[in-house]
């Protein structure tokens, strides 16, 4: 049994780690949380230059060519630094979509451009409040153009290509849109994250192109979000582990009654139990890597398990981070509020954590159902 | 990254396969895989019986302990190796919960501190099941704080040598079924508590035992009482040098925490199943999102327990120690079955109260749970002493201060002496 990453896969781990510290310092997170730049664009390019944003797409698509538990590792490590890019829209989403079911000249439109970070991509679902459903999906293409609105869309003020749910008589199916293209206005919104960028972009006869099969947009979104589920999580996992570790930090540094306040029951179970959650989370994330990289029919069980899994762990260290900072954890100039927006964000980021917990359940239930293999 | 085993893995697991099909108690198959928490396995059979003629037959083949030496009963294993029999021995496994105490505590303990004649003498009928052993140290006044116990350890003095046992320890669990245990006495209570400790074997047949069944809050009584009353015990079952008794104690508590990959249940799959049977008004109950959403916070502290298992198996099979994150078991596994538990009395409504199994239609398995996860989250350290040592231990922490620790053990306040 080796349900473990390899050692060269820790290695990749270890240069991201570094590379990352370098170049998504908490000055840099600052600069796109305060600025007005809605992502890092030096750091998405060395992002590509490093062969990060192509790690999960293949050679002939201008990728790297490695894999998906590579981009897991990668996914781990800008969680940990909370990194101000658009890879959840771009990478884990556009990108997975194009590969599960883009034609080949699709594939070779648009891939090398997502790789090398020139076009950001993103998957356009949610219209309106409440959760994000097939039912809830309002935008309509008829004669190849595409009207509605869609918000909030993450990165949609920066990203050029748009991979659209919208009806059509068939159902709802998936539509390629070019964001430079006519018919596409764009407002970046506030959100309680602005370090991954959110805007709301309205559609007005913008020329939509099928992607995948008519009336199929949803069973491939689902497909895609399984996915996106698994790096995410890895993202989140990441996070949480360095949160757990600035608030063990502070907890050893920081006197109070004479003592360092880790000393303290109350602190020092707040803590286990961040670690408890945060290694939950952990191996689930593996369980889901595991299903990604091999393609297992586990793959809608082991991602929404580690989906649910992660955004709980994630949610638990932020908050508690900052109360093990106490005072100091609710101050713009402690980075406490980083990991809380990213941990609040990422839960929301491809639907929330109830809509997550019914589909775990429902899937279980249908692989209980399934006759099971010999 | 994979679950397969590699070639070597492989072979173990068929010749362990074959030698099960061919050997297990196969009448007692329904029986114990229907076995819930809580619950005795064994109804149709003397479960005592049972469990010690599987174990005869392990040990004559060579698969009991199978990680301890040769020369000591068992067979040399790897700990992979040692996981592997596990898994293949699924629920047959569960006539096994008699030795836990011996194999899992007791040996080791021998192992680390008996003399070379003593452990060739002891361990092979502990490793057969001849013999069954408990391990005697929880006190009422020493629980979390066992270095508190205040058992004494006197010399006789009469000039044998021998040693003078008086005192109560608490919470043993199978001291009536056990031929011998392991103690933990005071021997000198003028020094600070930890410094005064000696630990012994003993035969549990030794005049001026006494043994009382604790009625526990489920009903039944795994635990016992212990009494001493001028028990005597040769000094040549001394384990470790007088005074040493606090690091003989470490070597059996390490031992306790080191069980890999054998999971602890949290109750789950019977939850899972009986959400999925359970019809209520409005349809499945496994059709209320409110219901899903609990059942998906249990299933992935299950799934999470269970991968934290295959990490650390992952490990093993590469020949390395596995890291902290198997310290978690116990704790998530303990709290998920409680409060899974009454979720699913919650379920049944009023009706959840019925513990009586002509008049109700859920099996109380869950009834069961509900009375025995409290003992689960204090036995073998509490949730408190478990976040303690993840703290401590794997998060780098401060200790607690210490107000005992340079005071002479008789000085120390206690409940009944402050």
């Amino acid at each position: 049994m080796n349900f473990d990453f390899s050692d060269e896969q820790k290695q990749l781990r270890d240069e991201a780690r570094k590379f990352l510290a370098d170049r998504s310092s908490s000055k840099a997170v600052r600069a796109i949380l305060e600025g007005p730049e809605p992502f890092d664009r030096e750091l998405w390019k060395g992002m590509a230059e490093m062969g990060f944003l192509g790690a999960a797409i293949p050679e002939e698509y201008g990728g790297v060519g490695l894999g998906h538990l590579e981009l897991c590792v990668i996914a781990e490590e800008l969680g940990r630094a909370v990194a101000p890019v658009p890879m959840v829209s771009s990478i884990y989403q556009a990108a997975e979509a194009l590969m599960l079911v883009g034609t080949e000249t699709q594939k070779q439109m648009w891939l090398p451009k997502l790789a090398s970070g020139e076009v950001i991509g993103t998957l356009a679902l949610a219209e309106a409040s409440g959760r994000v459903t097939e039912k809830a999906i309002k935008a309509q293409v008829a004669n190849g153009k595409l009207t509605g609105v869609k918000s909030p869309l993450a990165d949609g003020d920066v990203a050029g290509l748009a991979i659209v749910a919208a009806r059509e008589p068939q159902g709802v199916s998936l539509f390629i849109v070019d964001l430079d293209g006519p018919g596409v206005a764009r407002e970046t919104l506030d959100t309680i994250d602005p370090t991954r960028s959110q805007a709301k972009v309205t559609f007005d006869g913008a020329p939509a192109e099928r992607l995948g099969e008519p009336g199929q947009g949803w069973r491939i979104v689902s497909d895609v979000l399984d996915r996106a589920a698994v790096l995410i999580a890895f993202e989140q996992v990441g996070g949480s582990d360095r949160a757990l570790e600035m608030a063990r930090d502070y907890a050893l540094e920081r006197m109070a009654f004479g003592r360092q306040i880790g000393s303290f029951q109350a602190i020092k179970h707040m803590l286990a139990d961040m670690y408890v959650a945060a290694t939950l989370a952990r191996s689930n994330a593996y369980y889901g890597a595991w299903a990604l990289s091999t393609g297992s029919s586990e793959l809608p069980v082991a991602a929404a398990t580690a989906r649910v899994s992660g955004t709980q762990a994630y949610q638990h260290c932020a908050k508690n981070n900052i109360q093990v900072h106490g005072g100091m954890g609710f101050t713009w100039a402690f980075d406490c509020h980083l990991f809380y927006r990213r941990a609040n964000g990422l839960a929301l980021a491809i639907g929330s954590q109830t809509t997550w917990e019914d589909l775990l359940i429902e899937r279980m239930r249908r692989r209980n159902d399934a006759p099971v293999a010999a | 990254m994979n679950f397969d085993d590699t070639p070597q893995e492989a072979q173990f697991r068929a010749e362990v396969r074959a030698w099960i099909q061919a050997n297990a108690p196969k009448h007692l198959e329904a029986e114990l895989s229907q076995a819930t928490f809580g619950n005795s396995a064994l109804k149709s059979e003397d479960p005592i019986v049972a469990a010690k003629a599987w174990q005869k037959k392990k040990a004559e083949a060579g698969w009991a302990c199978l990680h301890w030496p040769k020369e000591y009963g068992g067979r040399g294993a790897t700990p992979i190796e040692r996981v592997i029999w596990g898994q293949e021995e699924g629920v047959y496994g569960g006539l096994g919960g008699l030795f836990i105490i011996g194999h899992g505590m007791c040996g080791p303990t021998l192992m680390a501190w008996a003399s070379e004649d003593h452990k060739r003498a002891l361990l092979p009928p502990l490793a057969s099941g001849e013999h069954v052993w408990c391990q005697l140290f929880s006190e009422p006044a020493g629980g979390s704080d066992l270095a508190g116990l205040r058992t004494r350890a006197e010399p006789a003095n009469d000039g044998t040598g021998d040693w003078i046992i008086r005192g109560q320890k608490i919470w043993t669990s199978g001291a009536q079924n056990s031929d011998y245990g392991i103690l933990i006495t005071r021997t000198d209570p003028n020094v600070p508590k930890h410094k005064g400790l000696t630990m012994f074997w003993l035969d549990m047949k030794s005049p001026g035992i006494e043994i009382r069944p604790i009625k526990q809050v489920n009903g039944q009584s795994g635990f016992n009482e212990v009494f001493f009353t001028d028990v005597r015990i040769p000094d040549a079952q001394r384990l470790g040098a007088v005074g040493q008794g606090w690091q003989v104690s470490l070597t059996t508590l390490m031992n306790e925490r080191l069980s890999i990959g054998s999971g602890m249940p949290t109750g789950f799959p019977d939850l899972f199943n009986y959400c999925l049977e359970l019809e209520t008004a409005d349809g499945p109950a496994i059709d209320d999102p409110m219901v899903r959403s609990r059942l998906a916070q249990f299933a992935v502290k299950a799934s999470g327990l269970k991968y934290t298992g295959m990490r650390a198996i992952s490990a093993l099979s590469k020949g390395e120690t596995p890291g902290p994150e198997n310290s978690i078991g116990k704790l998530v596994a303990g709290a998920s079955m409680q409060e899974l538990a009454m979720f699913a009395l919650d379920l049944q409504g009023q009706a959840g109260v019925i513990n009586d199994p002509e008049h109700s239609d859920a099996a109380m398995k869950f009834q069961a749970m509900l009375l025995r996860s409290p003992a689960t989250r204090v036995e073998g350290g509490t949730d408190e002493i478990l976040r303690n040592i993840i703290a401590e231990r794997v998060l780098g922490l401060p200790g607690d201060i210490r107000v005992d620790k340079d005071v002479p053990f008789k000085d120390i306040p206690t409940s009944g002496r402050s």
